[in-house]
């Protein structure tokens, strides 16, 4: 065992960091007058931001310079930890919540997975629905990351942590010297686009508090929502279409536009592989939904039918997870197609889930490329990308990372399985929460949600949104023997 | 003229020997006294043992007084400096710079006078690539080479039974073809030169040289050879500098299979072309690998790393395989010359490719492009006839009153600019205006200096 200390001495401060996010749920509770809860935000802060104190006191002496495993430790203390402290509020405003329902809801919200485990979301108080946003808003784009660009984290290389957080199978590229300069462009762009979001939303007919809660759930590409029929309630074109394009940016490798702006050219985001492929398979798969919603007569119309599968293809391969009507009662293949676009159509570094559509590109370049190896046996076709040959290493970090992925969703399908439950809720359940996509089928479809689940299922589906996030490496390296090891 | 050629690699070699047999003052400078020591016996020529860049080494090869500076070393890096200190700390007028990467472009900013200094950049590797593009485009052809903007062009190409005109006289070729306007301007058999006067009869087997309006190249080359299908599968055996860039240039217009022995190579090449393009990692000699890959299915053949004999006996199994048309690069003369016609059906020599463009520039008078024929004996040169009737040796004068040398002939007039110009083939009496362009095939090159006198324009006719 070596030291825990030094890593608790940087969480105390992370968490330290963390306390004045209360402040956002308690600016809106002051800013409306029908809210009673202001103290109880207050209370939340000081409790935060006192343990942090205790926590950095007590850890005061123990510093050293922060190693590789160290990186992973920290991510998830923080990724286990913050939500704990984020359910709290939860626990006395919500009518018979259990904590695990508590915390299952504080982790998908964190992990921008939008899979609730609350109903009656229409009755809470409007501060409770901003905060349950708003931690999506967060940890959209990563809470480390967001460490990174605003403290100084004095000495210690962030770049360990970046690591461990970031998305996608190439994260040894640095686009600054500096790892503090890059985490700080993605959040200014993931600021910018935030306020234009915003500001459409209410343009298009939203009040001001939905407006704020919707935007931190689509650029964050969580899915929650502050009414029970999601963005459904609103029964609104136009807030369709900007939800739409919002969650279509936002499922672009934010890296991207970092560059674009950079450069101050577009060539990196028209040119770059990820980004058409992207574009290619939503195009695709809204062809192909439309015409199925027209062939079975579930739209009539050709621009409804258009309006509603691009609005699903799109909130559900993203991983945001809005849903606009109960799309579950449409012909089977529609919600298994949008649940399966979830894997993997988000790109490496944008805000979404799932396996991330770069790893699927090289997969599906490697099957080529065996292919015709079979040919012609002296071929020398390494997988390439953009002109560059892909390290072997890269490669097989990616097959591995397929082999865990495919692992761990069979095992804890198993799990859900042996719990009881029925196999299509079982299988989309674990899917749902494992990419971070939010809702599944079966009992818990778009209708209805996660809190009908047992405290064990729960516990287990927790569990998969954190694995999910954190690109499953990152946790699992915790249970190896050599991780411990001095 | 006095020039200083920097580095006596196969390039520098090539140039300096082209040059010195045109009785100009050579200097050549490389680090290898050995080297050196071989090309002074070889040609006319000084060597100064040293590194070009330094003043003091310019100095001793006599820069002060050199009309041209032609760097030609390995690296970019070296020319470019060269090129610099030439100008610079010599005032050398002209300078030249062999530079292999492709972002240095002539007349950017940066090869302008106040950044290296480079008038003139030569890239053997890329001549030798567009040469091998035309033919590929142009299977039946030897060579094809442009003049004027590509407005002309050059044919050089083997009669077969099944041309149209093979077997007629050249008098007779206007008949058959009333609206192709194309001019023999010569005639080889069996490697001689016959004079291609209108009674020559074309006999199958015959080198022909055809000037004519670059639109109708297809024409000419269906008049004097069978047509072939278009290339469309092409084997390429060396993926080196000159590999690559051909197979990109062949992007979307034929199927490429490379063939590269050193496996890094393979990869990088992989990542640089398309994939649709197959990197074959092995022997282009190897048989068996030929096989494998169908190389009796290619339309073409091209044998061209840089070992001349691996690229003659891989171009030669290539041809037994069964490779429709295969081609080598051949950097001994003596080799080209022997293989081109036998098993061989194209020979190329990559030193001698990049001569014309640099010798367009070396050329006195207004000469617009000068192409090197028959790998380096013959000489196609385009001038401009500047000035009037008074200060011209051409303007006003009729094609009969002018002297040229034993062999030479006026082949194509281009008169205007661009998208106006037109392409004239002249008779005895066709009268020679201001800027045209003027096509002069000359059989020999020990008269070029003779041509070039005609181009200048002078004050009086001293000059």
């Amino acid at each position: 065992m070596y030291s825990l200390l030094p890593v608790l001495g940087i969480f105390a401060r992370i968490l330290i960091a963390f306390s004045p996010a209360f402040f956002v749920p308690l600016g809106w509770a002051l800013a409306l007058d029908a809210d009673e809860h202001a103290q109880m935000w207050t209370a939340c802060f000081a409790l935060t931001l006192v343990s942090g104190l205790l926590l950095w006191a007590f850890t005061r002496q123990h510093r050293r310079e922060l190693q590789a495993r160290d990186g992973f430790l920290l991510v998830n203390l923080v990724w286990l930890v913050l939500p704990a402290f984020a359910a709290i509020p939860l626990m006395y405003t919500v009518p018979d919540i259990t904590w695990v329902k508590a915390y299952f809801e504080a982790m998908s919200g964190l992990t921008a997975t939008g899979a609730t485990a609350l109903s009656g979301l229409d009755n809470l108080p409007a501060s409770v629905n901003v905060w349950r946003c708003f931690l999506q808003y967060l940890g959209g784009l990563g809470i480390m990351l967001l460490v990174v660009a605003v403290l100084p984290m004095m000495g210690l290389g962030g770049f360990q942590v970046y690591r461990a957080e970031t998305p996608g199978p190439m994260k040894d590229t640095k686009f600054t010297p500096r790892i503090a300069e890059t985490a700080r462009g993605l959040w200014g762009v993931y600021f910018v686009f935030s306020v234009v979001c915003m500001l459409a939303y209410k343009a298009a007919g939203m009040s001001w508090v939905d407006a704020f809660m919707h935007m931190c759930s689509t650029m964050g590409l969580g899915g929650f929502s502050s009414y029970d029929a999601s963005i459904g309630h609103f029964d609104s074109p136009m807030v369709e279409m900007v939800a739409t394009v919002f969650m279509a940016l936002a499922g672009i490798n934010f890296l991207r536009y970092f560059i674009v702006l950079r450069s101050r050219s577009m060539q990196p985001l028209l040119h770059d592989r990820e980004v058409l492929s992207y574009v290619l398979v939503l195009a695709v798969s809204i062809a192909l939904l439309t015409a199925l919603l027209l062939v079975h007569g579930v739209y009539p119309n050709f621009w409804e039918a258009l309006r509603t599968s691009a609005f699903h293809v799109v909130s559900l391969a993203t991983t945001t997870g809005y849903a606009s009507t109960d799309y579950a009662l449409w012909p089977v293949f529609a919600p298994v197609l949008l649940l399966f676009l979830g894997c993997f159509v988000s790109c490496a570094g944008s805000t979404g889930g799932g396996l991330k559509l770069i790893r699927m590109i090289l997969l599906i370049k490697q099957a080529r490329r065996e292919l015709v190896r079979i040919v012609h046996p002296r071929v020398v076709n390494p997988v390439t990308l953009g002109g560059r040959v892909v390290p072997i290493s890269v490669m097989t970090a990616t097959f591995g990372f397929m082999l865990i992925y495919g692992a761990v969703i069979v095992a804890l399908t198993l799990v859900m399985l042996m719990t009881g439950l029925d196999m299509v809720t079982a299988f989309s359940a674990v899917i749902a929460t494992v990419n971070n996509i939010g809702p599944g089928l079966g009992q818990v479809g778009p209708a209805s949600n996660f809190g009908v689940l047992t405290e064990f299922q729960l516990w287990v589906l927790t569990f998969a949104m954190l694995m999910g996030r954190l690109e499953l490496l990152s946790v699992l390296v915790l249970f190896t023997a050599q991780f411990w090891r001095k | 003229m006095n020039i200083i050629i920097l580095g006596a690699g196969r390039v520098g070699e090539s140039v300096a020997e082209s040059l010195a047999s045109e009785q100009n003052d050579i200097t050549v400078i490389d680090t290898s006294a050995a080297r050196l020591r071989q090309l002074e016996e070889r040609f006319d020529l000084r060597g100064v043992v040293g590194n070009g860049i330094q003043p003091s080494v310019l100095r001793e090869a006599g820069a002060q007084d050199a009309d041209m500076v032609i760097g030609c070393a390995a690296s970019d890096e070296t020319n470019l400096v060269f090129c610099k200190v030439a100008h610079d700390v010599f005032n050398v007028s002209s300078t030249v710079a062999r530079l292999r990467s492709p972002e240095f472009v002539e007349g950017d900013w940066l090869l302008g006078k106040s950044g290296f200094a480079v008038d003139h950049v030569i890239c053997p590797e890329e001549s030798v690539t567009r040469y091998i593009h035309q033919l590929i485009s142009y299977p039946e052809a030897l060579q094809v080479v442009q003049f004027s903007q590509e407005r002309a062009c050059l044919i050089v190409v083997r009669a077969t039974s099944g041309g149209a005109v093979v077997g007629h006289t050249i008098g007779e070729l206007s008949e058959r073809f009333p609206g192709v306007e194309m001019r023999i301007v010569a005639l080889y058999r069996l490697d001689t030169e016959m004079e291609a006067k209108p009674s020559a009869r074309i006999l199958p087997g015959d080198e022909v040289f055809v000037l004519a309006d670059a639109k109708k190249i297809r024409q000419v080359l269906g008049a004097i050879h069978h047509i072939d299908k278009p290339v469309q599968r092409v084997m390429i055996a060396g993926g080196g500098r000159v590999g690559m860039r051909l197979a990109r240039t062949l992007v979307g217009q034929c199927e490429v299979k490379i063939i590269e022995r050193n496996p890094e190579r393979c990869e990088y090449l992989a990542s640089q072309l398309p994939s649709s393009m197959l990197i074959l990692q092995g022997d282009g000699a190897d048989e068996d690998l030929l096989q494998d890959e169908n190389v009796g299915m290619m339309d073409m053949f091209l044998a061209l790393t840089s070992d001349d004999e691996d690229n003659i006996m891989s171009a030669m199994l290539a041809k037994r395989l069964g490779a429709n048309r295969v081609l080598s690069l051949i950097n001994r003369r003596a080799y080209a010359d022997m293989m081109q016609g036998s098993t061989i059906d194209i020979a190329i020599s990559p030193a001698q490719t990049v001569i014309g463009e640099l010798l367009a520039h070396l050329r006195q008078g207004d000469v617009a492009a000068v192409h090197s024929l028959r790998r380096g004996a013959a000489e196609a040169l385009e001038g401009i006839a500047r000035g009037d009737a008074k200060t011209s040796r051409l303007v006003g004068q009729r094609i009969e009153q002018i002297k040229l040398p034993q062999g030479a002939s006026i082949g194509a007039i281009v008169r205007g600019e661009g998208a106006k110009s037109e392409v004239l083939m002249p008779h005895h009496d066709t009268l020679i205006e201001t800027d045209d362009h003027i096509i002069i095939f000359i059989p020999n090159k020990r008269h070029v200096r003779e041509v070039e006198k005609l181009f200048q324009v002078g004050a009086t006719f001293f000059g």
